[in-house]
């Protein structure tokens, strides 16, 4: 009781709680959306870093070389490993979310949603096989 | 077990306060009690003057909406022995303007509910002499979760988009809105896909998915709404590549 009500302009006793700017930390679940949120930049990393190598891979083996030199620098790793951990989350939080999107049904019923979200992680390992195959065969 | 729990209850006395304050009780614990109950012997037995909603004392009517220890809860679902030992604080639903104590102000969402015709729309009606609209186990499926939601909106207290941007139109209006997209009997899809598509429609939906986690009824509003981001994004792909007559 600390002195007269404030009044707003139409309704002027309804009380009206802002969300504070931290609103996100004050719940896990909370937390965890807003870090999703914040991986699409490090997706976004990953993508100029593949371009980069791509572009020195084009121009010859001398930048080639250097761009190698560059990537590892400590801080450039550091920034890889915390890239590949948001990423990581990002296609987890994804494809978790995948069977929400995805409602196939099927003579009938419902596709359970394990076999959905399953199918996009299938399909994750079987890309990166292939790719890992064709990066590291000599 | 000890046979009283603290609730401690927000108060908001408007003629006598500019902002909430929290008040204490002793209630009995007793196993079949919910939160409800404890509210009901403080307003039967301590204090005439506590304000909330209340009606069925069974998850049907969705009137008794609050926060329980930070969560959206049905408080006649939220039983007093599951907070043990204590204290149980209730607040009003988040995001919505307080009138009194535990009443909050649900004008916005009943003004947002209509504009989505959650209700089934037919180009023409048949004649009630040919009968019903019929339809198969499988297509009464297609709709029957989201029919379930009893308007509570405890989703619309869970969701952060909404308690940042009140024009966003929210959970349990997009579910009721697809509720009656994907009943065989509705020909209502078409003009509810303005308002759907609308940037406070489900383009304002970031997928928290706490609405779906809040529902005490299984609704999945978050699902309703990604599903619908599907159709819409289908429909426009449509609109784009097909001449009118054929989408």
């Amino acid at each position: 009781m600390s002195g007269p009500p404030v009044y707003t302009e139409f309704h002027p006793r309804w009380y009206r709680k802002r969300m504070g700017t931290l609103w996100w930390v004050h719940r896990p679940s909370y937390l965890l959306f807003a870090l999703r949120e914040l991986s699409c930049v490090f997706v976004a990393w990953f993508v100029i870093f593949l371009l980069l190598l791509i572009h020195a891979v084009g121009t010859g083996k001398r930048d080639y070389e250097r761009f190698l030199d560059w990537a590892a620098n400590p801080w450039v790793i550091a920034v890889n490993i915390i890239t590949l951990l948001f990423v990581v989350l990002h296609a987890v939080t994804w494809f978790n979310l995948a069977p929400k999107a995805i409602v196939v049904r099927t003579r009938g019923s419902r596709v359970p949603s394990s076999f959905v979200a399953g199918t996009n992680y299938l399909a994750w390992a079987v890309v990166s096989v292939v790719l890992a195959w064709l990066v590291l065969r000599t | 077990m000890t046979d009283t729990i603290t609730m401690q209850v927000s108060r908001y006395r408007p003629e006598q306060e500019t902002r909430p304050t929290v008040q204490e009780y002793e209630v009995p614990l007793r196993p079949d009690w919910a939160v409800l109950d404890g509210l009901n012997h403080i307003k039967d037995h301590q204090d005439g003057t506590l304000s909330y909603r209340w009606s069925c004392r069974m998850g049907i009517c969705g009137s008794c909406g609050m926060t329980v220890n930070g969560e959206p809860k049905l408080t006649c679902a939220a039983f007093l022995t599951d907070y043990e030992p204590g204290p149980v604080r209730v607040e009003p639903l988040s995001n919505f303007p307080v009138i009194r104590d535990l009443v909050v102000e649900i004008g916005d969402f009943l003004r947002k509910l209509p504009k989505v015709l959650p209700w089934i729309v037919r180009d023409t009606e048949k004649p009630t002499s040919e009968g019903e609209y019929l339809q198969t186990p499988e297509e009464q499926d297609a709709y029957k979760q989201y029919s379930m939601c009893i308007n509570c909106m405890l989703c619309y207290s869970a969701c952060p988009v909404y308690g940042l941007d009140p024009h966003f139109i929210g959970p349990a209006v997009i579910a009721l809105a697809q509720r009656y997209n994907l009943d065989s009997r509705d020909q209502g899809a078409a003009d509810r896909l303005d308002l759907l598509t609308h940037p406070d429609g489900v383009w304002g939906c970031t997928f928290v998915g706490e609405c779906t986690r809040a529902c005490p009824k299984g609704v999945d509003p978050a699902g309703a709404i990604q599903r619908y981001k599907l159709t819409a994004a289908m429909q426009s792909i449509k609109a784009f590549l097909l001449p009118r007559g054929s989408r």
